[in-house]
């Protein structure tokens, strides 16, 4: 039995997996695909917001602000890449102006440090990209970038180190309350007990929800497509560009990413469908129209990859973070749409009172391990990378020529304490195939490498999911190097 | 200190470095990030190469082979299994492999031939669901040849570019099921041989003016969706083929792997990718060469080793004779023409003729092609076809260059006539 079992290992699990990992307690995550951060943490803008935009008194405005405070220190004991370049809300009239007024106000309500509002001139100056019409701006400099699945990783990985038990592939199916107190949970062919439940299934939340209790809320997936450019374009901002908020969102924006490429998106569309993560000519051309009036200069044509993201949003307008009325000891984290990767470190220390006050004792561990380090070849210099070679060749063997990733490096993913098992699983731990050959390059040899370490059938490597093989049979030759 | 480091060791590394011996270099070293030289040849396991300069018909191993033969006895040094990381305008090149490390070397000369990659989808932004299966024709192609696996069984291939079609018949052979071959183009963008060879000697229909619009699946590929489209290659609604697929293969275009040429500020096409080059393929930076894929695509594997032997030699030149100075004269696209090499022209510079190469930006019969300058023609060339798909190469005498301003090469118009005459 444990004592805790978390429900979805993305960023909102991982952190919660992670807090709790601090305790003297038996905790469990049970994720439904085969990595960690497969849902909507690895489909996003990569954020971390100021906290300038919810409304002044919601979860969402509270747990934003703290959230963000944690995930600088977070991000540098855990070596997540993390930079601190601002962000500005761009006005174009003066209704736009009226609106970044208001959100200025509303950020020095909700406790943000270091805003400011810009006139003309002064955007100019610091994003000359920026459309000629711009008329002014408001300036977060506590505004970050991150990367949204090593964020995740870090947390997870670090949880496990600690002793928490992840379960991949292990998608929750039933849940019945147990005559002593706590829960089993179903999964195909396997069940887990607990007396604590910790929902954080992101798009699902509402689905797991009812397994244990009458519905309270629902979550409406509400689609975001991207385009990834190369990383000749990532001057085109300097900071985080937005535009004005809108309905569900907000709206498109324009920035650099952490790992030096530049970001557009995302669009906003409701779709009926909890796995449709597809993109459409029409929310792509939308995105583009938008990005193109805040930066003109995109070169859309050194587009990388599209991809899509889905937000949570439940009908109750805020983050859904409480004990389920009608299931002692299970708590809901719903409808944890945006800002919810920034606020991810806030919602676990929630998470983890709210435990507390349901009947959980907890009792801070001696020793944790609060660290993590990887190697990242490209940044060494180069007596660095000589050494490192010297240690172990592998380090001087490049096998993702855009990023420079090398076999040494994804030797150490594959040894690492979440070992990644498919080749999506390598570029998130590794950044390999993210560049602008999108591993054209790189992933018949990282598909040879897993197959190798793993001691597995090329046929069997998978490129992300489950059941999804890159190669389906033998040659009749069997090709000149098998 | 090293005369000449060559970057690559695919047909165009290979060449220029065997000229630049045979034109008197002694230190010649050529740096492959690959197992074995040869580079892309090595998984062209099918014929058709040498014809132009061995007059047989070689696959591409054998062709490579005959190079990598050239090589033995020239002391030209060769490290495998090494990847440039940097190349600066003073000639450095960083390098790290696993049994030396990282180091830092330095010549005299560069010759830059790191061949091209493929475009992908992203480049496309072909909208739908990303599941595993859709990937590169020459990703395919190395599966299938080197690794020995295939990739799918019911495949679609989109783009008619000469790996796409020889895919086409490679995975036919291999037992799999090619539906179709999609194309935006009213025209093809491979070789006439390889659509006869590897398309409708096996009844594979190619869709000409049509794209692919969607994507299904969500593990691995169910569907792709294609539709034909109109003349600014915006999708019909209305015109969509279903087809019920495992594999989407990616013959979409190559693109010039200048990443390091341009990190070093080396001049670049940004249109192509490509290099600039002057006639004696030299680059923007003095004595850094280039040839083959990196300078501009070819479909001919014999075109890469005639410009590359070009090149080698001229690098040779530039490490006994120091730098070479002189006007310029700047080539011009005129209608018709989608590309074109050499970029630039130094009359007194060098020595023989100047070979044009370039591609047409539509398919043309019976017309000419004209070099002109100052509206004067200073040569026009007959040709019965010209389509976009193949390279075509003029040579001019040096003598008829003028001593600066422009030379266009262009297409004569449909009456036959030429507007300027
Ligand atoms: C387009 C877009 C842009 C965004 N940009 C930002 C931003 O810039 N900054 C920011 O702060 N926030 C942003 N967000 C919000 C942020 O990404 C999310 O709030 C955050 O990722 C949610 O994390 P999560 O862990 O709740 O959900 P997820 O990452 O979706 O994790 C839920 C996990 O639960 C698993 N699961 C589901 N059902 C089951 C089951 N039955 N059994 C087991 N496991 C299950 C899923 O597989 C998944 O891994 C954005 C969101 C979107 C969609
Ligand atoms: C998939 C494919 C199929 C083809 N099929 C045919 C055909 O059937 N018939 C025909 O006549 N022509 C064919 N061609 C065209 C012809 O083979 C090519 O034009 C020719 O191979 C180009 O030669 P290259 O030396 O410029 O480039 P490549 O052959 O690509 O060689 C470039 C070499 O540079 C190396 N390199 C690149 N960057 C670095 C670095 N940073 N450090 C170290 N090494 C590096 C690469 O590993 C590679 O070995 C084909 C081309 C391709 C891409």
């Amino acid at each position: 039995m444990f004592d805790v079992v978390i429900i979805g290992c993305g960023v909102v699990g991982a952190a919660a997996a992670y807090e709790l990992s601090k305790y003297g307690i038996s905790a469990a995550v049970l994720e439904k695909e085969n990595d960690v951060a497969s849902g909507t943490s690895k489909a996003n803008s990569g954020i971390i917001h100021a906290g300038y935009d919810p409304e002044p008194g919601t979860l969402m405005a509270k747990l934003n602000v703290r959230g963000a405070y944690l995930a600088g220190e977070l991000c540098r004991k855990l070596d997540v890449p993390y930079k601190q370049i601002g962000s500005l809300v761009l006005a174009f009239d003066e209704r736009d102006m009226a609106s970044v007024r208001q959100l200025y106000e509303r950020g020095r309500t909700n406790g943000v440090k270091d805003l400011e509002l810009l006139d003309a001139e002064q955007v100019r100056l610091i994003e000359p990209n920026a459309c000629k019409s711009v008329c002014g701006a408001l300036f977060a400099a506590d505004a970050a970038i991150i990367c949204p699945w090593e964020y995740t990783l870090a947390l997870a990985e670090t949880a496990v180190k600690n002793g928490v038990k992840l379960y991949l592939n292990s998608p929750v199916r039933s849940i019945s309350p147990l005559p002593s107190g706590g829960y089993r949970l179903f999964s195909d062919g396997a069940y887990w007990d607990t007396r604590f439940i910790l929902n954080a299934a992101g798009v699902h939340a509402d689905d797991i929800h009812n397994m244990a209790a009458e519905p309270e809320f629902s979550i409406t997936p509400v689609r975001g497509e991207y385009f990834l450019m190369d990383k000749c374009e990532s001057k085109r901002a300097a900071h985080i560009l937005f535009g004005v908020p809108g309905e569900f969102g907000k709206g498109v924006l324009v920035a650099p990413t952490v790992h030096g490429n530049l970001i557009v998106g995302p669009g906003t569309e409701p779709v009926d469908d909890k796995e449709n993560t597809g993109t459409t000519y029409g929310g792509l051309d939308y995105v583009k129209q938008t990005a193109l009036k805040a930066v003109p200069s995109i070169d859309f044509h050194r587009c990388i990859r599209n991809f899509s993201g889905l937000r949570a949003v439940s009908d109750t307008d805020d983050f859904i973070v409480r004990e389920n009325a009608g299931a002692k000891g299970f708590i809901d984290i719903a409808g944890i749409k945006s800002p919810g990767l920034s606020a991810a470190p806030a919602i676990a220390e929630m998470a983890v009172e709210l435990l507390q006050s349901s009947g959980l004792k907890l009792e801070r561990k001696e020793r944790i391990v609060d660290s993590r380090k990887r190697i990242r070849f490209k940044g060494l210099s180069p007596d660095e990378k000589n050494e490192l070679i010297m240690r172990n060749p592998a380090y001087g063997n490049v096998i993702c020529r855009c990023e420079t990733v090398t076999e040494g490096e994804i030797l150490d993913a594959l040894s690492g304490p979440i070992p990644p098992q498919s080749i999506d699983g390598v570029k998130r731990r590794t950044g390999s195939g993210l560049g602008r050959c999108q591993g054209g390059f790189c992933g018949p040899k990282i598909l040879s490498i897993i197959a190798r370490e793993k001691k597995q059938e090329p046929v069997e490597i998978l490129q992300d999911k489950a059941g999804t093989f890159v190669l389906t049979d033998e040659t009749k030759t069997g090709g000149s190097h098998a | 200190m090293l005369d000449l480091i060559v970057i690559g060791g695919g047909p165009a590394g290979l060449a220029a470095a065997c000229s630049a011996h045979e034109h008197g270099l002694k230190n010649i070293l050529i740096i492959e990030r690959g197992a074995e030289l040869g580079g892309i040849l090595n998984q062209c396991i099918h014929n058709g190469f040498g014809l132009h300069i061995f007059k047989e018909e070689l696959t591409g191993p054998e062709y490579a082979a005959r190079f990598i033969e050239k090589l033995k006895g020239t002391g030209i040094s060769v490290m495998t299994n090494t990847m440039v990381l940097k190349i600066t305008p003073e000639k450095q090149v960083h390098i790290v492999n696993p049994s030396q490390g990282y180091r830092i070397l330095h010549a005299k000369a560069l010759l830059l031939a790191m061949g091209c990659r493929e475009r992908t989808r992203g480049a496309l932004c072909i909208p739908g669901e990303r599941p595993a299966g859709i990937l590169t024709a020459g990703a395919a192609q190395r599966y299938v040849n080197i690794e020995g696996f295939l990739p799918g069984k019911r495949v679609v291939i989109l783009g008619s570019g000469d790996i796409g079609l020889i895919m086409a018949r490679r995975m036919t052979l291999e037992g799999a099921k090619v539906l179709a071959c999609v194309e935006i183009m009213p025209y093809s963008s491979g070789l006439n041989r390889n659509i006869v060879q590897c398309l409708r000697d096996f009844d594979i229909p190619l869709y000409l003016s049509h794209t692919v619009t969607d994507i299904k699946g969500r593990r691995r590929l169910e569907r792709v969706i294609i539709s034909k489209v109109d003349k600014e290659l915006k999708a019909i609604p209305g015109t969509e083929i279903e087809f019920e697929c495992d594999t989407l293969l990616l013959s979409v275009g190559l693109i010039p792997e200048n990443e390091l040429s341009a990190e070093a500020g080396i001049e670049i096409d940004w249109k192509t990718n490509g290099l600039i080059v002057y006639d004696n393929m030299e680059t923007s930076v003095p004595g850094i060469f280039a040839a083959g894929n990196v300078v501009h695509v070819h479909d001919l594997a014999d075109f890469v080793t005639e410009e590359s032997m070009r090149a080698g030699a001229c690098a040779a030149e530039y490490v006994q004779n120091g730098e070479r100075a002189g006007e310029t004269v700047k080539t011009v696209k005129g209608f018709g023409i989608g590309s074109l090499v050499p970029h630039k022209i130094r009359k007194e510079a060098s020595k023989g003729k100047i070979e044009f190469y370039f591609r047409v930006n539509e398919s043309f019969k019976n017309r000419s092609v004209i070099i002109e300058s100052n509206n004067f023609t200073l040569a026009r060339f007959k040709r019965k076809v010209m389509v976009p798909g193949e390279m075509e190469r003029v040579t001019l005498d040096r003598a008829c260059i003028p001593e600066s301003g422009e030379i266009t090469v262009k297409i004569e118009n449909e009456d036959g006539g030429n507007e300027n005459d």
